[in-house]
Parts: structure tokens; sequence; C-alpha cells
């Protein structure tokens, strides 16, 4: 599946790594919450490189938060392009615990979910079909106005006009 | 009505133009129909049993006149000359082309209507009292706030893909025209005692298969807070709501199971964090809201003009009259209901024709504004009580002078069988036969005040088990069969109705309904004593009697 960051597709850093298989010695890894759970004390202790965690959306995001400011990474899961707690999950950990990391949407993430991903504060795509991830940079640009304020900054229409009525009044 | 501005017509055309690429990839087979279909949904667009029916959302049920112009215009263009109201303030066109869709969408984009939410597992239109502004007694307008829910709701990041539906609905009056008890979310609009505009704010009602009233969640939160707080609600209900069983997807399931206090708790601890935060809601924002509201300027008129005392010489006006016309809150004015339950038609359908006729008649007189009920009806909201004549004419030549609001006959019903995929049932058929045998006007006045609804299958879109007498279409051996209950109500005082007894076939439910009208004729206390108090003081005994002894 193609990876798209920062409006592009790009090579993933991260080497996946099962909950049985050996750690590789150098390079950015990638471990299940499972494992993760298992020997954190390990993983964030490790000197070869960086490390990112796939976090299941059933899973409270609270069991997280202790080792955030140690993470790379966090893949959330979208097992069907109709489960939505991830979007939850996302803006939980950039709005209110501060992640600066790569929050990357992986499952059955499809372009049409791509506007919604961003203003949840995903910024990183692990995209199911190359044509979507192919139209990545040209989806996103769908929507240029947003009912309701969320974490990304984008301002939302109540406040816009707000703006373009203080704007109105200071030009008379 | 609010007038969009240039923000609201960018996003509008912005989701026509989605959706436009959206079809282009189905119909290339770029996406397949199961991708598909929670883009169509997310669109307000079903796969029916025999065509695409097309939902458009008439948010808080305030229509102006050029937008029910342009519905006829869809209507005709693009369907089959005619529009079915629903009960949540949406009309549906039933025999759409997919390939047209996108065009039809771009045509009321125009006029500021749009299909958004309509249907899929998100956040539906925001529905209200379809006489809120004009209602006498009302606290305040409560169309400021569902427009403030409308645009929260719309096109949310976070809570597009929830674990099913969700419906919010907001009353200002005592009296609740907006089923809000029955809502996924009710809020109730009040003031606190140092005048400050808040909402009782109400959880978990819903009908369907598993039916709940909804409890009170929270006794008074501030209007500045209302947003949040719905976040709140939404942010636990997104998480920790079931996915794995669509019957016990609802938050009505989670309330349930968690029980109220544990929900509150939850809801309360999320709120908590962000009540302060972006959602806050400065007076600035409110009033911002409040001044694209139109208001028409309403003339000092008489109470009683001589119009009205001479029309009242006519037994058909006055039959009319005392049926459809309500108390405004300006003197000299009138709210006056417009019956889209002819005897012998489905309830709640329209043609183009009459749409173009009601749009004329309400820029004539009621400033340009049409208003849409949950009981499938539409209302005048703004009618000199000297024109009421004349209106009443205009009416009468499109077919619509109906008297039977809020009668037996004024039957609240889906689909059912004739349309939708989902039903077990037939409803439209069913209502159709009993508005037949319940024609005759002055029996009808007689019985007072009775509501029927009709759902077609267990999923109630007709609000079955909140009907005074409810039906319910369900299957048995292929066989249509129908299970009735008694004393429900949708109101203030909204509970569920109960079972009389075993179901009946088809062919024996106006004979049913009949013979339930007759006992409680024979059994009220007096003749101001509604069905549904007499049912209340009684209970569904007597009634059970009635119906079953010779069955």
């Amino acid at each position: 599946m193609p990876l798209v960051k920062g409006g592009h597709i790009i090579a993933d850093e991260f080497v996946r790594v099962t909950d049985d298989a050996e750690l590789p010695a150098q390079g950015a890894i990638l471990v299940s919450e499972t494992r993760f759970l298992a020997g954190s004390d390990t993983l964030v202790s490790r000197a070869g490189g960086k490390l990112g965690v796939i976090w299941p959306n059933n899973r409270d995001i609270d069991d997280l938060v202790p080792y955030l400011d140690r993470l790379a990474l966090v893949a959330l899961v979208f097992p069907s392009f109709r489960d939505g707690r991830a979007y939850t999950q996302a803006r939980l950990l950039r709005e209110r615990h501060g992640f600066r990391g790569e929050l990357r949407a992986t499952g059955q993430v499809l372009r049409d979910q791509f506007v919604f991903m961003l203003r949840a504060g995903f910024d990183a795509f692990d995209v199911k079909k190359q044509a979507d991830a192919e139209a990545f940079s040209e989806t996103v640009k769908r929507y240029s106005v947003f009912y309701q304020p969320a974490g990304d900054g984008r301002i939302s229409a109540l406040h816009q006009r707000l703006q373009q009525r203080h704007a109105e009044s200071a030009g008379l | 009505m609010y007038a969009y501005d240039e923000i609201d017509r960018t996003l509008v055309n912005e989701r026509v133009a989605e959706f436009r690429d959206q079809v282009k990839r189905r119909l290339s087979g770029e996406l397949s129909e199961d991708e598909f279909k929670m883009l169509r949904l997310q669109n307000g667009v079903y796969l029916q049993l025999h065509a695409y029916m097309y939902r458009i959302a008439i948010p808080y049920g305030t229509l102006a006149s050029n937008q029910l112009r342009r519905l006829a215009h869809v209507a005709r263009r693009y369907d089959r000359g005619y529009g079915h109201f629903t009960t949540r303030q949406n009309i549906q066109f039933n025999w759409i082309k997919l390939a047209e869709l996108p065009d039809a969408m771009a045509d009321l984009a125009e006029v500021g209507i749009q299909s958004m939410q309509t249907s899929g597992n998100n956040m539906r239109n925001v529905t209200s009292d379809q006489w809120a502004g004009v209602a006498p007694g009302e606290v305040e307008d409560p169309r400021i706030w569902a427009e403030l829910l409308r645009q929260f709701t719309t096109l949310h990041p976070e809570f597009s893909f929830l674990p099913r539906k969700f419906k919010i609905a907001i009353t200002a009056s005592e009296h609740d025209r907006a089923a809000i008890k029955i809502h996924d979310i009710g809020l109730r609009l009040l003031k606190n005692e140092q005048g400050e505009t808040g909402f009782e704010v109400l959880v978990g009602g819903g009908l369907g298969r598993s039916p709940f009233i909804a409890k009170t969640i929270k006794p008074f939160v501030h209007g500045h807070d209302i947003l949040s707080y719905v976040e709140a609600i939404l942010r636990v209900y997104n998480q920790y709501g079931r996915r794995d069983n669509i019957y016990k997807a609802r938050i009505k399931i989670l309330v349930h199971e968690l029980g109220i206090e544990k929900f509150a708790a939850e809801v309360e601890e999320e709120w908590q964090q962000i009540r302060e935060g972006v959602l806050k809601l400065d007076q600035d924002i409110i009033e911002d809201i409040r001044s694209r509201f139109f208001y028409p300027a309403y003339e000092a008129l008489p109470a009683m003009p001589d119009e009205l005392k001479q029309a009242a010489h006519d037994a058909t006006f006055e039959a009319w009259r005392k049926n459809s016309v309500f108390p405004h809150k300006a003197q000299g004015y009138a709210i006056v209901v417009v019956s889209l339950k002819p005897v012998g038609k489905p309830p709640g359908d329209a043609t183009a024709d009459q749409m173009d006729a009601l749009a004329d008649i309400a820029d004539k007189y009621s400033f340009g504004e049409i208003r849409v009920g949950h009981e499938q009806n539409l209302a005048l909201p703004h009618v000199k009580k000297r024109d009421l004549p004349a209106v009443w004419k205009a009416l009468e030549a499109i077919g619509l002078a109906i008297p039977n609001v809020n009668l037996v006959s004024d039957i609240i019903a889906c689909p059912g069988l004739d349309y939708c995929s989902l039903a077990n049932a037939r409803s439209i058929p069913i209502a159709q036969e009993i508005t037949r045998r319940f024609a005759n006007h002055d029996t009808a006045n007689l019985i007072g005040r009775l509501h029927i609804n009709i759902s077609g299958c267990i999923n109630a879109c007709g609000h079955h088990h909140v009907g005074h007498i409810g039906i319910l279409g369900v299957e048995k051996n292929n066989e249509e069969f129908y299970q009735i209950t008694i004393g429900g109500r949708a109101d203030e005082g909204a509970v569920l109705g109960t079972l009389i007894g075993p179901a009946v076939p088809y062919a024996e439910v106006a004979d049913v309904v009949e013979d339930i009208v007759e006992a409680y004729l024979a059994l009220r206390a007096h003749p101001e004593e509604l069905f549904v108090d007499t049912v209340t003081r009684l209970g569904v005994e007597p009634f059970r009697e009635r119906v079953y002894a010779t069955r």
C-alpha cells in the first residue's frame, strides 16, 4: 500500500516487526500494541532507531499516553472505512495529549476520507489504492470552508464570518 | 428563514463537485458498490426496491418559496412529478436516476438546499418545531440553535462514521411539536434563574426494534456550552457505542447498557476537558447567526377582522378554519396548517404543481415562507387573519384545503413495501383505506384528536410506537400482518403504546381501527376526553375485548 506523507507518495522508513520476530539492530520499527505493551521498556530504550506502534481502535488511548514522548509514530487503524473510532483517537492524541510525532491512518484508507482524516490530525496515510494515493493532493483541495473548528487550525465558518465582519467595519 | 452567505454556498458547491466525482468513479467502476454505498448515503441517496431514492434536508422545517419551487422543478425534471415529505423534515424523491443526481443536487444548491447527511451513520438533519419563531409563548426561536448545530454537525471530521445514525431535535415551547423524546439527543430550550438561555439535554430516545423514551442527562446546559456538550456526548458514543450489531448500535442501547448515571458521568468527564475550548460560543457568534434569520415586519391588525366574520357564515370554510388555523404570536395573524393527507392518497405526498401553487400562496400571503412538520404536513407561518378566506380558496383550488389536521385521517406513515427495500408490509394502502373509512368530516370531528402512525417494518419510520394508534407491519409465513398498539404519544408526555393483542391480517386492519374507535366513543368519559386520555384512564383491556371478542 502506498504511503502518503506531506502530500507525496514516499517510501516507508518504518519496518513492520511481527510479534515473534527478532528486533533488527538498526532502523525505524513499527510494532503491534501487544508487543509494545509487553516490552515497552526494552523498546523505548532501543538505540537502533525510531519506534512506532500500531494502536487498535478499541483500546483506550489513555494506555498509550505515558509513552507518547518516546514514540515517533502512532498508526491508528480503520478496520473498515465505516468504523470511525480512530478519528476520535487521533483528535485526542493531537489536541489533548499534544502528540507531535507522525500520526498514520492505516487499514481501509480511501480517497473520500482524506479531508476528515487531515482535520482529525492525521499526517500520514497508508492508502489502500494506488489511484487514491496519486489523487491525494487534488482531493484534499476539495473543501475550502469548514463549518466547525477542530484541532487542525483551519478556521471555522462561524469565526470566518466574524473576522469578515470586523474587517468590513474596520475598513469603513 | 436563514439566508445562506458566500461561505455556505461555497461549501455546498464543493459538496456537489465532490459527489459528481464520486458518481463518475462509480459509473466507471473505479468505486465498488460497497465503497460507493457509504458515499451516496452521506448524500441522501438510497437504493430502494425500484430505483434510487433521494432525500433532501429541510433544516428545522423552514422553507422559502423559491426553494419549494426548486423542489417542484426537481420533481418534474428528474422524478415523476411529485415528492414525499417525511417525518424528519425531509423530502424524498423516489424515482431518480443515479447519473442525473449530481445535476439535481446542483439545481438545489443554487437555492441553498442540500442533502448532506440525510442518511448514513452520521449526524442527521437537525429538526425543530415547525412553528418555531411564530408560536405564542415560545421561550425563544429554537432555529438559531438548530442552525448553529446544523453547521457544527455538517461534515464533522470526527463524527461522520458513527456506530449508527444520530438525530437531534430542539423545541422551545411547552408543547413539544418536535418529538424530542424520541431522538438521540433532545434539546428543550429554557431560561435559567438568571434569565440566560440554555437547554435541558435529553439523550437516548429512539424507536425501531428497541424503543426508548429519552432520559434527561443534564437539566441545564448554558447556550454558550451547547456545542461542546453535544461534542462530549458524541465523543463518548463514537468510542463506546456498539459496532458489532446494527440493531444495538444506536446511542439508546449504550445509554441503556451503561445506565444514564454512568453515561452522564462519562460525558461530564469528557465535557470538562473541552468546555472552555474552541467550541465555546461567544455572544457575537450567536448574534451573527440570529442576524441572518429573516423575520417579517408584522402590521398592527385587528384580532377579528370583518373578512373573517363574514366568511364564518360558510360552513365549509368554518370547518377548515377550526381545524387548520392556529394561534400566532402576533395579533391579527395566524398559522395555517396545510394537510397533505387527502382521502385515499399516500400521506405526505405533494405534486410539483401543488408545490408551485403553494409557493405562490406563500409569496402572496405568508411572507414567502413555508414550514414542514414531522406530521408530514406543511404550514404557512404568517397569514393575516383577514386573508384566511382567500388562502382557503387558493388551497381548495389545488386540493389542499383538507380539514383533517390532527384527526383520525391525518395519518403518519412510512413509504412501506410500495417503495422500501427494508419493509415487511405495505403502509400506504393501509393509510389510504383508513382515510376512506373516516372520510366523513363530521364523524372524524366527533372522534376528535387521534394520531394514527403506520410503519411497514420494525425500523419504525412511521413512529408507530408513539401513535395514539400504532400499526406495525410484520411478515408471517409470507403474508402481511399488523400489530396494533394504543396509547402512545410523541409529545412532552411521550410514552410508548401498548400492544392490544395478536397481529391481524392486512384485510382486517381498517376494521380493527374502526372497532377501536367505536370502543373509544362508547367509553370516553365526555366528548372532550381525547382518545389517548381514555386509553390512559382505562388501559388497553376494554379495547382488547372489543377488538378480539369476535376475532
